[in-house]
């Protein structure tokens, strides 16, 4: 019971990040929806992974790769914005960057 | 009334969540970031997933955090660090966010219990106790190599991302620390601590909980703190040591692969008599790459201007 309590958790986590990556011109905030999506994905896949007799050590491998990419990503994502925000003064893609 | 704490962390960890979405002004969005990775760190654990819970609280709550609020730091010295998020509901981004969020939860219920495969059975032949560190550096030792070569690109990405004039300079921006402060009085108290217990998890991970990316994790804010309180310079791209840092882990990782198929092996199949000494070296090397690769991708790039200023 409570493994679906946290599965369900985690797919109520992707659609918040899915909601905030299309409907957020703010691209730090982007990256944090992005984050959000990892991680909920992650929480479903470790409680598929436990509805076993023992926690599944394979997921729990793949999901601290998985943390790690994340970070990697993240900071490369970080990287570009701010190289963006220098170049243009704005942390916000061109086209939406009108946006009220 | 296990269910009624597990209900009561899910409700936390969402709410959190829905505050970094919603939230109104961008630092106010990162906190709750952070507060939502601790949530999901406790939640981790309460699933049983220790290694899991302990990689979400340092590298998931803890870099990501203050590569956020760094982050924001500089873009707000830009004037680009808030933007008040669009009133109103997106409808589209609605709907999508829900259909996927109805899509796995369909899928929860609707896809079968897959058959777990018995690690227990094959874990004595691994070399090491801890079935995590079995599967992460043993028997997917694959996906692991490729792993520390994307942290690598990554940091190279990011080093791209300097202008030409600021190559030589120091890496990251200059961090301001008032000497006799807290942060100065911590930046040498802290990181001897930080160290040991680095090295423990690290150590410890081969038989029990931890292992070379939660150490490793512990030791780059080891030298983020000592960074931040001024208590070391910040280096420069062109260490020969510091480059020599970085690709230790993969380099041993991909020789020590290559050596097992040199053996009459496959590539990276480790033979269960050298397996654990094997395992401790390739560990070791790859702390100090993970380290040090996850210190220098969280401060940034070489960056001058935030100096002079």
């Amino acid at each position: 019971m409570s493994l679906t309590v946290f599965a369900l958790t985690g797919a109520a986590l992707v659609g918040l990040g899915v909601y905030g990556l299309l409907a957020l011109p703010h691209l730090l905030r982007r990256i944090m929806c992005f984050n959000l999506i990892g991680s909920g994905l992650f929480l479903f896949f470790g409680a598929a992974g436990a509805r076993g007799v023992a926690v599944d050590a394979i997921p729990q491998a793949l999901i601290i790769t998985g943390i790690v990419v994340a970070l990697s990503a993240s900071a490369l994502a970080v990287g570009l914005v701010v190289a963006l925000a220098r170049r243009t003064g704005h942390a916000a893609l061109p086209d939406e960057d009108r946006t009220p | 009334m296990s269910l009624a704490l597990d209900l009561a962390l899910c409700a936390l960890i969402l709410g959190a969540a829905l505050a970094t979405v919603a939230g109104g002004a961008v630092f106010r969005a990162v906190i709750f970031f952070i507060t939502y990775g601790l949530f999901l760190a406790i939640g981790w654990a309460r699933l049983g997933a220790f290694d899991v819970a302990l990689a979400e609280a340092a590298i998931g709550a803890g870099l990501t955090g203050v590569l956020l609020l760094a982050a924001h730091g500089r873009l707000r010295r830009m004037q680009a660090g808030d933007a008040p998020p669009p009133a109103g509901l997106n409808l589209p981004a609605a709907l999508a966010g829900a259909g996927m969020a109805l899509a796995l939860g369909w899928a929860w219920f609707a896809l079968p219990v897959p058959a777990t495969p018995d690690i227990a059975q094959a874990l004595p032949r691994s070399g090491v106790g801890n079935p995590v560190t079995a599967v992460l550096l043993n028997f997917r030792a694959w996906d692991t190599l490729l792993e520390s070569i994307v942290l690598l690109a990554a940091l190279l990405g990011v080093w791209m991302l300097a202008r030409n004039d600021d190559w030589n300079a120091p890496l990251g921006p200059r961090y301001h620390a008032l000497s006799g402060g807290v942060l100065v009085n911590f930046g040498r108290f802290l990181p001897p601590i930080g160290l040991c217990f680095g090295v423990y998890l690290v150590w410890a991970g081969a038989d029990y909980i931890g292992g070379a990316f939660q150490g490793g994790t512990v030791l780059a804010a080891v030298g983020l703190v000592a960074l931040m309180a001024n208590v070391v310079r910040p280096p420069r791209v062109s260490y020969a040591l510091l480059r020599v840092a970085v690709v230790v882990g993969p380099a041993v990782f991909l020789l020590a692969g290559l050596l097992a198929a040199g053996f009459g092996g496959a590539f990276l199949t480790l033979p269960p008599a050298l397996a654990k000494p094997v395992i401790l070296v390739i560990e070791a090397a790859l702390t100090i790459s993970i380290a040090v690769t996850l210190a220098l991708l969280v401060i940034g790039p070489p960056d001058d201007a935030g100096r002079s200023s």
